[in-house]
């Protein structure tokens, strides 16, 4: 069964080239079967081998398979070929499943657009790029994935080409990404020329056996990656593309910017977790850097008007959270927040892009209201999914995920208490921020009328994704309520394990109550907030320090402003006084330089038959120099 | 007799340099001939008597006067002094004396390399000109033939006075 | 019968070309181009005749005889063409036939 692990990625790769060649000629149908049934079947094929993967795991619980040898040259030479160990079977399992079911809902949610089969060609190669991506056994095969995923985004949130804004948005996405993806291209260079391999497991061996602890190639490597995880992960300094990103259709908005493509910085760092240990200054400014995004985005998304945009910044802060789960060694903990993440977000999106289409493409908040009624399926699925973003304390998956990561980043050898704090804050944020959406979007009097109601492909999603982000977390207790790690368990094969000092061990209840404390206190203050005394809201926001303040977080706390100062505009004062190019000059110089003499020359054609004797003369003399005197 | 040489040697330079001075065709035309004589005088010094008379015979005596006859034909008149002496500023003179001394000096320079050894010269006369030209020029002899020829030819055609020729289509037209 | 070195007779000889030279790049009439390339030709000739009594052959008398023949033919046809061109452009100037087409 494992031997069909190449199917996996192929099968979408197969549904791309056919909506492509041949997507104007078949029929909406048709292209939905394509679309939608490669996916599916991709979804049913790693599904198999995860259960086989499971109850009869390889020797050394790892499998790799090698297709053909990519290419061989000065002693590189990748092969296609694919791994796979617990990590990679959660990451595969995630794309193909949630990916499955936002095809379906897309199936629906894109009928009334055109470019039907381009959408889905698109998404279909976003897939098989990303399934490349984490199946990938050697950096290079994972470059190729990660530059797929970065192009089909780019595609994907231009998708309406027709309006230049959604260009822009694109071209925003792909430079800023750029700026990451250069990065970590230096550090892949390094890699090869230090360790002699890019074939991922060897050479972590190697890095393991050459360097020391805190070597500076080591900390230079690791570094680049964390440059490119950052730059695909939309996170501090990088974050800037990911808001604008929700140009796109909201399908892609779940499916890229929530569940997968973000995420593959984590997968990138947890792939390659040997050389992060080997330089533990930069794990912890993995953990800065995650503590300081998740911040940041958070108070950003309070002050939110657009849904898709609480989510996308809501998106940002769950990577910080990842990230900073990565950053103190609790390898198993981010990727369950990763799984749990994946669920209710994709959730949370494609429960948003139902209400945006019912309400005929109306995506402010302010100007929704009273929908708890009129939808009542999106309403309860939604429900589910905030209840598991802010971390309800026991009934949702968020709240398992989210609390290990709170735990580790306090009990950790490599956490502190002011990691914890900055968590603690953000997660009380985030329960404000996430209830602040669902009260003013469901509840209230209904500022727009609903045109429509979702059908079946909508609603069948958004139901089994509810129940995944509320059933989605008991595989993984904790030792105060039950004790089940089943997932770190299954983990343990592949990242390593985390250390606790155990004396602290005793002590993880009491960072329980307070963080279930103040989510519980977050829901009810945005329950005064904005539902039941709004007056006292309007008091708040009135102040002047908090119209300030709104401006500075709306704006994502000026970070888009100080990058169009520092990098855009004098990029574009460059190019405008280079606008006759001057390097072009060197070639046009010279057809200049040869037009220069051609008129010169031409000045000795007179016609005048004195003139010519002249030239006659001087040619004698100078003929006569040259015979007589050289 | 030697002095006899350099006083023939300056009339012809002197008399060259009057020909492309004057203003008037025909006065430049009489030194050239003076310069053609003087020539002919050294030739005779140097033992040539059959070439110096056909120095004179067809150089001053044939091809002069047909520059004569054809400045006769022209009827230039008294404008075209006026304009003579407006091309002949003295500042075009400038240039080509200045490209003939560079050509001067280079030639001095050769010809003072050798020693300045001096011959003795025997007269050459007719029959020997004569045997040399049907011995070893023959064919250099048929070939100025030839040119003498071409020439008569080019000389007639581009001498002639055509009509005015109208193609006979247009001929039958206008009738 | 005379003995003068050769040096001095190709001086006259070279002297007497450049002042044909000078007469030809100087003149602007046609007629008095012709005249100095006929100086030149002269001068040319003079050379030969020198060179030839000098190793008392009538080689150099042939070559006077040749460059005469020529001279006659070309100045027949030259002077023709003077006639054409002044019957076209109404002047004898030689900077009047300078216009090239094209």
């Amino acid at each position: 069964m494992l031997e069909l692990l190449w199917i996996v990625p192929a099968v979408p790769f197969l549904g791309f080239l056919i909506l492509a060649f041949l997507g104007k000629r078949l029929s909406r149908l048709t292209i939905e079967i394509v679309g939608v049934g490669s996916i599916g079947l991709s979804a049913l094929f790693a599904i198999l081998i995860a259960i086989n993967f499971m109850t009869s795991p390889p020797v050394g619980h790892a499998f790799s398979q090698t297709l053909w040898v990519w290419m061989n040259v000065a002693g590189l030479s990748p092969g296609i070929s694919f791994y796979l160990d617990s990590m990679t079977v959660i990451f595969m399992l995630v794309i193909t499943c949630v990916g499955f079911l936002i095809h379906l809902y897309s199936a629906e949610y894109m009928l009334d657009e055109e470019g039907y089969s381009r959408f889905f060609a698109y998404m279909n190669l976003f897939v098989g790029s990303m399934l490349t991506l984490v199946l990938a056994d050697n950096l290079v095969l994972l470059y190729l994935g990660w530059e797929g995923v970065g192009l089909c985004s780019y595609l994907l949130i231009g998708f309406l080409y027709k309006d230049p804004a959604n260009g822009y948005a694109a071209r925003k996405a792909f430079v800023v990404t750029r700026v990451g993806d250069t990065a970590m291209g230096i550090g892949l260079f390094l890699l090869f020329t230090k360790l002699g391999t890019l074939q991922i497991q060897e050479m972590l061996t190697m890095a393991s056996d050459t360097w020391q602890v805190g070597s500076p190639l080591a900390i230079a490597a690791a570094a680049l990656l964390l440059g490119g995880a950052v730059g695909k992960s939309a996170q501090l300094p990088l974050q800037t593309w990911l808001p604008d990103a929700m140009a796109g259709p909201t399908p892609t908005s779940a499916l890229i910017h929530a569940a997968t493509m973000v995420t593959a910085g984590v997968y990138l760092i947890a792939r390659t977790h040997v050389i992060f240990e080997l330089a533990p200054i930069i794990m912890t400014v993995v953990a800065i850097v995650g503590a300081a995004t998740l911040i940041i985005s958070g108070f950003t998304a309070l002050t939110q008007t657009d849904i898709k945009r609480v989510l996308a910044y809501s998106t940002i802060s769950q990577i910080g959270y990842m990230f900073l789960a990565l950053g103190v060694g609790a390898w198993a903990a981010g990727i369950f927040h990763f799984m749990t993440h994946a669920f209710f977000k994709a959730l949370l999106f494609l429960g948003a892009g139902a209400i945006i289409v019912c309400l005929h493409h109306e995506q402010d908040m302010f100007k929704m209201g009273g929908l708890r009624k009129k939808l009542p399926v999106v309403f309860w699925t939604f429900l589910a999914g905030s209840a598991s973003l802010a971390a309800l304390p026991l009934i949702t998956a968020g709240f398992y995920s989210k609390d290990a990561i709170l735990w580790y980043s306090f009990s950790s050898e490599q956490g502190s208490p002011w990691l914890w704090a900055v968590a603690l804050l953000g997660a009380f944020i985030t329960s404000i921020y996430t209830f602040r959406m669902v009260f003013i979007t469901f509840f209230g009097e209904a500022k727009t009328e609903v045109t429509h109601r979702p059908g079946n492909r909508i609603k069948i999603p958004l139901i089994i994704l509810g129940v995944l982000s509320i059933i989605g977390g008991f595989i993984e207790l904790p030792h105060t309520l039950g004790n089940w790690p089943a997932f770190s368990n299954f983990m343990h094969s592949a990242l390593p394990e985390i250390h606790v000092p155990h004396e602290i061990y005793s002590i993880e209840w009491v960072f329980q109550i307070i963080a279930g404390v103040l989510t519980l206190t977050g829901i009810f203050i945005a329950y005064q907030l904005f539902l039941k005394n709004t007056a006292l809201k309007d008091k708040i926001t009135q102040a002047p320090i908090s119209k300030a303040l709104n401006r500075f977080w709306f704006s994502g706390w000026g970070f888009d402003w100080i990058y169009d100062r520092l990098f855009v505009f004098p990029y574009i004062w460059l190019a405008r006084i280079n606008k006759k190019d001057v390097f072009d000059l060197l070639y046009s110089g010279i057809a200049l330089v040869n037009r220069v003499l051609h008129v010169i020359l031409s000045l000795t054609q007179t016609g005048r038959l004195r003139w010519y004797a002249v030239g006659i003369v001087f040619g004698a003399i100078i003929t006569l120099y040259v015979v007589v005197f050289a | 007799m030697q002095i006899i040489f350099y006083i023939a040697a300056i009339i012809a330079i002197f008399s060259t340099v009057m020909v492309i001075t004057r203003l008037n065709a025909v006065h430049a035309l009489l030194y050239l001939i003076v310069s053609l004589l003087s020539v002919a005088v050294i030739f005779f010094l140097l033992g040539a008597p059959f070439i110096a008379a056909l120095e004179i015979i067809i150089y001053a005596g044939a091809i002069m006067v047909l520059f004569i006859f054809v400045i006769m034909m022209l009827n230039l008149g008294r404008e075209a002094k006026e304009q003579e002496s407006q091309w002949l500023k003295p500042s075009m003179w400038i240039g080509p004396a200045i490209l003939a001394a560079i050509i001067l000096v280079q030639l001095i320079y050769v010809l003072m390399a050798n020693q300045n050894e001096t011959f003795n010269s025997t007269v050459i006369n007719a029959k020997q000109v004569g045997m040399s030209l049907f011995g070893p020029y023959l064919i250099g002899v048929e070939l100025s033939a030839i040119l003498l020829l071409a020439g008569i030819v080019g000389a007639y055609h581009l001498g002639r006075r055509k009509k005015a020729s109208v193609h006979r289509f247009f001929e039958e037209a206008s009738e | 019968m005379i003995s003068i070195s050769i040096e001095t007779g190709l001086l006259l000889s070279g002297i007497l070309f450049l002042l044909g030279l000078i007469g030809l790049l100087v003149r602007r009439n046609i007629i008095f181009m012709l005249m100095s390339v006929e100086i030149m030709l002269n001068a040319a000739g003079l050379a030969f005749v020198i060179g030839g009594s000098r190793w008392a052959q009538p080689d150099g008398q042939v070559m006077f005889i040749f460059i005469l023949t020529m001279a006659a033919a070309e100045v027949s046809v030259g002077l023709a063409l003077i006639l054409l061109l002044y019957h076209r452009f109404k002047t004898v100037d030689a900077d009047a036939a300078s216009k090239m087409r094209g």
